[in-house]
């Protein structure tokens, strides 16, 4: 019974999670690096773990009491043969997949830089209570809910959070981080197709928590300059004075751009009015920050 | 100032119906069963023989009671979060507010894992350490029953909480900045921390009375390596809470110094630091859910050796395996926060490490495969419970180690994947441990077995509902659902939820059965009586009558073997003497039943209640009668009482009568 439900949610996931968004379908490098560690980890445990399931229901149906070609053997109780394959099995197993995890942990950290001859885009992120903000500082152009992206162009995020902690994921671009105020987190993600990526906040951050998702806009490379020509020619400022409003607390805000952005904004909300001595938070111990 | 502090008659929530019928039905059910109790006239009984006893069987019962309602409770929050998400889909909203789910996955994760699942494992530990050591009673009997009064006040304040203000609306783990008092102004926060704080000295108190007693009161010839694997797990999981705990202590403290005194601990201004939180929450959090499973494994381990009719397989790899996890859990925790940013070689360490314990945990696997490999099986409800659990919790093993790879869980974190992962591990493990406990140890308490048919209707409920609840929450992780959604807009998740949601129903049909099962064995316990030793078992609680007499044994065992009482049988097999006889019973020195855990706890909910509220001269007369009552028990004359010889070996011919009939 229980198998059975275990393969029909197996094959379920597969195919709804194959062609739906998500986790099982990445459409950039660094989704396509994460699923193929995760298949590749869950492929060496499988070729235990089921062995294991099995065995263990053979065992327990073979050696019931009812079954007299069974041989009971009251006093088989160690056998050091049995204890160095009961050691080495689950160890070798460890030292795969931990070797995985290792190498894994290294190639697609979130920080480092995806490798491409593409100039990345810098892009820095602030989690609002409870919207995005993005911020293309190169650009001098902001938006909010709504991140686009020029398709094959390596992006580089900054992060960090007005209040309350965020995590910002975008499944089928790859690795979540978390935003956290006063403090800089740094993401690299890439979209090789066009098409529009469900993104959201994956840590619990309040009331309005449940609508903290956006659109993540991957587009061409034209489609991306003529949407900063769009973005620039139309819609309000972001200064101190339009930040103070954007900041109070909504949620389900309908995505909109601001056709520029004043200087080093985004430096101000990492230390920003929540944190009143400012020259006090930039001279603080760096012990558990993710970065200064 | 008031005089009652923040308290005013707009903390009832009189608006919200789904509150105050809950809340109504909870007053009833608490004033009825008082009504009832005093009506009969069982409260000088309940006072003498329950309350104030010290008897660690007493308590490890009582224990037991307080978890099984509060999984009643959990459960009702369990339901509630399961038929929301399923019907709010798309530009649905649901049943239930924001403001009203946020408590509601709070206080369910809170209950379940604080005051269902830990009172759960110390009561089973409270029953069955002593008796498995064959000792007459905890280190300090006294402490123990504090420890018992002070789990039951935090348990008080939670549930107050539903009826009285709000509770905590930031999750389970409450990490700041949002539990602080600039995001969460309410008294939610403030009823999560005292709950806890108040319930995390009991704990405690618990640890150091276990490590106490199973170092130092062993039965004579009971060496380290002879103590029942139950014995070593509970030692294990007991070390883990004296080394665990004062951090929850402190970084609590830490917390609340921040929301009464403005400090600035974990604030997002002046200095504070949040991330210290997550990191110390889960400093203790890691080995917690070690303290949790720890003791099922020795449960597990019992439950398999006695069906199967053979000692455990590899015994001293089992021991080792329980105290390397031991250690180990206590380099893990940040493999609950790889998505903080930290450097590749920091993530790589912590998910390195966290496989490491999968090998322990591995072999213990397969130490009950080979114990059952040559054994003559009986197929009793708790070996089911265990079986279950094997092929349960190695499911929830996998994907805990597929977590455990940092760029699978930048993918994985925070999803349902995440709560699938959890459940499958703590359902499948502790709770099915716990379960396997309770019908094995059931007779040894209540000198009747529980009834069979009814066990195993609640185990196959139990099990097929839990993968139909939590398998579609793997599919529903791996889809990008992340968890504490109140409503969502991608409406092909719907499905799935639904389906969670009829497992969760399967699963309350078993949670019924369970309770029709006691009511069952209850009303036909004639039928279902039994002698000392009904399961053929192997150690040491066997040996003595079901239920045990208050001194546990009348002369305590010479222990020559690990499986000590399965020794004395096969010694005394063809001699007719039962073994009382030989021996020369004394008279005993018993400890004295005493109110100071009940009334330590008074005062502590008094003291707990008026901190949440701000009503400082209520505080000051919880805290100055806690220390009143900690004084007059310092001072105490007289503290034992003696059971003299002829009653014991009246008990003991008795139960040689039954035993022969």
């Amino acid at each position: 019974m229980r198998y059975v439900l275990l393969a029909v949610v197996l094959i379920g996931a597969a195919t709804l999670g194959g062609c739906n968004e998500g986790v099982l379908d990445p459409q950039g490098p660094i989704a396509v690096a994460n699923r193929q560690i995760l298949l590749n980890s869950l492929g060496i445990m499988l070729a235990i773990v089921i062995p294991v399931i099995v065995a263990t229901l053979g065992v327990a149906f073979w050696f019931r009491a009812s079954n007299d070609r069974a041989r009971y053997r009251p006093d088989f109780a160690y056998s050091g043969r049995l204890e160095v394959l009961v050691w080495s099995i689950p160890a070798m197993t460890v030292f795969l997949v931990g070797g995985v995890a290792w190498v894994g942990a290294h190639d697609v950290s979130p920080r480092r830089p995806i490798e491409s001859t593409v100039k990345p885009l810098r892009i820095q992120v602030a989690s609002l209570d409870w919207k995005w903000l993005f911020i293309y500082p190169d650009q001098g152009v902001a938006s909010v809910n709504r991140l686009t992206i020029p398709v094959g162009t390596p992006i580089s995020l900054e992060l960090t959070s007005s209040g309350v902690m965020n995590s910002f994921f975008v499944p089928q671009l790859g690795s979540q981080i978390y935003a956290m105020a006063g403090m800089i987190t740094r993401l690299n993600l890439q979209a090789d197709q066009a098409g529009t990526y469900r993104g959201f906040s994956a840590q619990f951050s309040g009331e309005g928590f449940s609508d903290m998702h956006f659109d993540a806009d991957a587009v061409t490379g034209e489609r991306f300059a003529e949407w900063l020509n769009g973005v620039r020619g139309a819609g309000p400022e972001l200064n101190a004075t339009t930040y103070a409003d954007l900041a109070k607390p909504s949620s389900a805000v309908t995505p909109f751009t601001y056709r520029s952005v004043a200087p080093d904004l985004f430096g101000r909300i990492l230390v920003s009015e929540m944190q009143p001595d400012d020259a006090m938070c930039r001279r603080y111990p760096t012990s558990m920050r993710a970065e200064k | 100032m008031s005089l009652l502090g923040k308290l005013d008659w707009s903390a009832i929530p009189f608006d919200q119906p789904i509150i105050m019928g809950a809340s109504g039905g909870m007053v009833l059910g608490i004033g009825g069963v008082l009504a009832w109790v005093t009506l009969k006239g069982y409260v000088p009984y309940l006072w003498r023989e329950w309350i104030t006893s010290v008897d660690h069987k007493r308590i490890g019962v009582m224990y037991i009671i307080l978890a099984l309602l509060m999984l009643l409770r959990g459960f009702a929050d369990a339901i509630m979060m399961r038929s929301q998400q399923a019907l709010a889909a798309g530009g649905a909203h649901g049943y239930l507010p924001p403001e009203h789910f946020d408590q509601v996955f709070s206080a369910h994760g809170t209950i379940m894992i604080f005051f269902m699942a830990m009172p759960f494992v110390i009561g089973m530990m409270n029953f069955v350490v002593p008796l498995q050591l064959g000792v007459r009673d905890m280190a300090f009997p006294t402490l123990n029953s504090v420890a018992l009064g002070l789990t039951a006040s935090g348990i008080l304040l939670t549930n107050i909480s539903l009826a009285v203000g709000e509770f905590s609306k930031a999750g389970w783990v409450a990490y700041p900045p949002l539990s602080e008092l600039q995001f969460s102004p309410g008294v939610g926060v403030d009823y999560y921390l005292w709950a806890l704080q108040i319930s995390g000295v009991g704990t405690l108190m618990t640890g150091i009375n276990f490590v106490a007693t199973i170092l130092k009161t062993r039965a004579p010839g009971m060496t380290y390596m002879r103590m029942p694997v139950f014995c070593w797990t509970s030692l294990a999981a007991n070390l883990l809470i004296v080394a665990a705990f004062p951090v929850l202590t402190a970084t609590m403290a830490m917390l609340l110094l921040d929301r009464y005194l403005g400090f600035h601990f974990f604030t997002i201004d002046g200095q504070g630091n949040p991330m210290m939180y997550v990191n110390l929450f889960w400093v203790w959090g890691h080995p917690e859910v070690y303290i949790l499973v720890l003791p099922a494994f020795g449960i597990f381990s019992e439950v398999v050796s006695t069906f199967s009719g053979k000692p455990l397989f590899g015994y001293r790899s089992m021991v080792a395996a329980t105290m390397v996890i031991c250690v180990l859990s206590f380099v893990v925790w940040l493999h609950h926060f790889f998505t903080m940013g930290a450097s590749a070689n920091v993530n790589g360490f912590f998910g390195v490490m966290t496989m490491i314990i999968a090998v322990p945990t591995g072999v213990k696997v397969f130490n009950w495969l080979f114990t059952m490999y040559g054994g003559r099986l009986r197929f009793t409800v708790p070996i089911l419970w265990s079986i279950g659990f094997m092929v349960t919790f190695v499911i929830g093993g996998m994907t805990g180690v597929l977590m455990a790879v940092p760029p699978a869980d930048f993918s994985l974190h925070n999803s349902l994947f995440l709560i699938a992962h959890f459940h499958n591990v703590i359902i499948g493990g502790t709770v099915f441990g716990l379960m396997a406990g309770y019908n094995y140890w059931f007779p040894k308490a209540f000198g009747f077995k529980l009834d069979e048919g009814w066990g195993r209707v609640s185990f196959w409920c139990w099990l097929i509902g839990f993968y139909i609840a939590f398998m579609p929450l793997y599919a529903l992780g791996l889809m990008g659902m992340t968890r504490r959604m109140q409503h969502y807009d991608v409406t092909s998740w719907q499905p799935w939820l639904v389906v969670a949601a009829i497992g969760v129903v399967v699963i309350l049909v078993g949670i019924v059965s369970q309770v029709i099962q006691l009511v069952v064995s209850i009303r036909d316990r004639e039928k279902l009586r039994v002698t000392a030793d009904p399961w053929n078992g192997r150690t040491l609680e066997w040996a003595t009558a079901s239920p045990p007499p208050p001194w546990n044994f009348a002369v305590l065992p010479q222990v020559t073997d690990i499986d000590a009482f399965w020794k004395e049988k096969q010694d005394r097999r063809g001699q007719q003497t039962p073994v009382s006889k030989e021996k020369k019973i004394q008279s005993i020195e018993m400890p004295k039943s005493s109110p100071t855990g009940f009334v330590t706890a008074f005062f502590a909910v008094i003291f707990g209640f008026a901190m949440i509220w701000h009503i400082w001269w209520v505080a000051a007369v919880g805290v100055i009668g806690i220390f009143l009552v900690i004084l007059v028990f310092a001072f105490r004359a007289d503290e034992e009482i003696e059971v003299p010889a002829e009653q014991i070996a009246r008990f003991e011919l008795a139960n040689a009568a039954e035993t022969a009939r």
